[in-house]
């Protein structure tokens, strides 16, 4: 089977996915995804023409079944959150991050 | 006939009457479960420990259900309206946040996560009477087919065959409905999640077409392709379980504002001159055949084939039209294209879970946010949400994704367009629910093309935005139950009722009918 996704392009995917993978993770993820692909490769087969539209996704939304977006009016958060019962580390209602690492550009 | 076998409508005619209270409809269901279920999933459970048992449920809610029975029954005490789901126990798939308990999504990542709100759903369910019994087991963020990529084990079993999977990803809520420990359970579906588990345990399973359910509160898989809806034992129960929580939400920008019919008065109404079509594009399996390269066709099952010809029959018998021939030519690329979308959905709305605001933030040492982000996602995840991630963020890479995921969504729009010209000359399209019955657990786990292929006749609906319904239709030589699906046109739930309900009572008599689970008391 040919592998369009290589060690190298795999590695690249999990870095920009914020993943940590260990090697027989690694090994099975990068199997299955080119297996995918071999499916997703399919599509190519259709004719598609030039001017057919994209969907976003099946029931078209119109004014006559949507109510559109809402007015750009503040409305508080109803109930207020807790943050204390949900985030992990929190301090005067805070939520409490590692420093952001700075990269040069 | 004992509680917990009654139907959701007799439970709410009977506790509206006095015959019954709410509190023995739910000790009676709540014994029922501790007679079947076993013990329920667990982070770093074994998964070979009571392998007679359904296991469905990841949290029991029996605080809150006995306190909302009490309020049914003292609202009926003081001749108030209970509501139109008074006293029927109900479970949640654990991919819905309900207020102040633990939504899981089955995943470590979600493990420590107290819900601060309720999902829509779940509130109008709430609010018409309706008792939360608990929260049933799941496929990992719903990413599955058969429940086993749950973190949360023993994942469920099959109730007809406890070898066998329930089906996913809304496998807690099929096996509970099947193994009477609820008669209505609330699944999501984004390529089948509740048609396909409701076939493999011989359930009702209804995806209504996509905004006629608010997906408020429903952990989001793909924005897109998700949908919320009802798994029951009959079609009035799931009927009533629609017409209670369909309907416009100003927190779900994506729910409709049209009507909701009452939808538990048309059921009533015949089938006489409803046009039903049979396609022979939904009536051979494809498969990717990786040695070859390409897609192949098979002939369906015999057993699969016939019930699509014996429930054509029947309604036909009723007065249905069938027509034969109508052309879905797209089907077949429906898998392919739902590889693609539905992966960078997503890897997107997978993006939020980073261990910094809720969930699973790493313990171990870390330098940087960065890290944290790496390790807090490596810990919380298991296999399937980091497949679908990486998949999600290769096809739309920006050197793919007009190759990949422009492709297709337009896809999408010609599947889409398949059912716009059959809607012309149809009013429902009858096709098998999946390829097989329930198949072994371990059998085609790990194999992602296989898994996902089960779900080959059912995904269409979910491009499409389409409500369709799954129907338990007989059972095969080894006592697993068999199905039927059909497809509508947008917001023509009643016509599934109708036909559905056509069907069930054309079908009430079938010895089939009187059979139970092998994990009832006095089962097969």
């Amino acid at each position: 089977m040919k592998e369009e996704i290589n060690s190298q392009v795999f590695d690249h995917l999990v870095s920009l996915a914020a993943l940590k993978l260990t090697s027989q993770e690694a090994e099975y993820l990068r199997g299955q995804m080119n297996q995918q692909l071999q499916v997703i490769h399919e599509m190519e087969q259709i004719p598609i023409e030039e001017e057919l539209e994209i969907s976003s996704h099946g029931v078209a939304l119109t004014p006559a079944n949507s109510s559109g977006l809402r007015e750009d009016e503040i409305d508080p958060l109803k109930p207020k959150l807790n943050l204390e019962k949900i985030a992990p580390d929190v301090k005067d209602n805070f939520i409490i991050v590692p420093e952001i690492p700075h990269h040069k550009i | 006939m004992s509680i917990v076998e009654l139907t959701a409508l007799e439970i709410v005619s009977r506790v509206k009457n006095k015959q019954i209270s709410a509190q023995d409809v739910l000790e009676a269901h709540i014994n029922q479960i501790e007679a079947v279920d076993g013990v329920s999933g667990t982070i770093g459970g074994d998964n070979n420990f009571e392998k007679d048992k359904v296991h469905s449920f990841i949290t029991k809610t029996y605080d809150l259900a006995k306190h909302q029975a009490s309020q049914v029954d003292q609202k009926i005490a003081a001749g108030l309206d209970p509501g139109p789901m008074a006293g029927v126990p109900v479970t949640i798939k654990d991919i819905f946040c309900l207020i102040n308990t633990p939504t899981t999504a089955a995943s470590r990542m979600l493990a420590n996560f107290i819900a601060p709100y309720t999902a829509t759903s779940i509130q109008r369910w709430i609010d018409a009477g309706a008792l939360i019994i608990g929260k049933v087991n799941l496929d990992e963020f719903v990413f599955g087919s058969s429940n086993e990529s749950s973190a949360y084990l023993p994942h469920p079993r099959n109730p007809w065959d406890t070898s066998k999977v329930p089906g996913g990803s809304s496998g807690g809520a099929a096996s509970a409905v099947a193994a009477f420990e609820s008669p209505i359970s609330l699944g999501s579906d984004t390529s089948g999640s509740i048609r396909l588990p409701a076939a493999y345990c011989g359930t009702v399973g209804l995806k209504p077409t996509y905004g006629r359910v608010s997906r408020y509160g429903l952990i989001a898989f793909g924005s897109s392709l998700d949908n919320v809806g009802p798994l029951s034992r009959n079609v009035p129960d799931a009927a009533l379980a629609l017409s209670v929580m369909a309907g416009k939400d100003d927190l779900d920008s994506t729910s409709v504002t049209l009507p909701v019919p009452d939808y538990l008065k048309v059921i009533e109404k015949d089938i006489r001159g409803l046009r039903i079509g049979l396609s022979a594009d939904y009536l051979r399996i494809s498969v990717y055949d990786q040695t070859k390269g390409q897609t192949i066709f098979h002939d369906l099952p015999e057993k699969v084939k016939n019930e699509v010809y014996r429930t054509a029959e029947i309604l036909a018998n009723q007065g249905a039209e069938i027509i034969e021939n109508v052309s879905m030519p797209r089907t077949k690329y429906g898998i392919p294209a739902y590889f693609v979308i539905s992966r960078v959905e997503a890897a997107s709305n997978l993006h939020r879970f980073d261990g910094v605001k809720y969930g699973h933030r790493t313990s171990s040492t870390y330098h940087g946010l960065t890290e944290m982000y790496q390790q807090s996602r490596a810990e919380g995840f298991g296999l399937q949400p980091k497949l679908r991630i990486l998949m999600g963020m290769y096809v739309s890479a920006a050197q793919y994704s007009a190759r990949f995921y422009e492709r297709a969504l337009k896809i999408r729009t010609q599947i889409r367009q398949d059912f716009d010209v059959a809607f012309e000359k149809i009013d429902l399209l009858l096709t098998p629910s999946t390829p097989a019955p329930a198949f072994e657990i371990g059998g085609v786990f790990g194999d992602s093309i296989m898994m996902q292929y089960a779900d080959q006749f059912l995904v269409p609906a979910n491009h499409a935005g389409l409500p369709a319904i799954s129907l338990p239709s007989g059972l095969d030589e080894e006592g697993l139950p068999l199905s039927i699906h059909m497809i509508a046109n947008d917001f023509r739930e009643d016509l599934l009722f109708r036909a559905g309900y056509t069907f069930e009572r054309s079908t009430a008599n079938e010895a089939w009918r009187s059979k139970k689970p092998v994990v009832m008391k006095g089962g097969k």
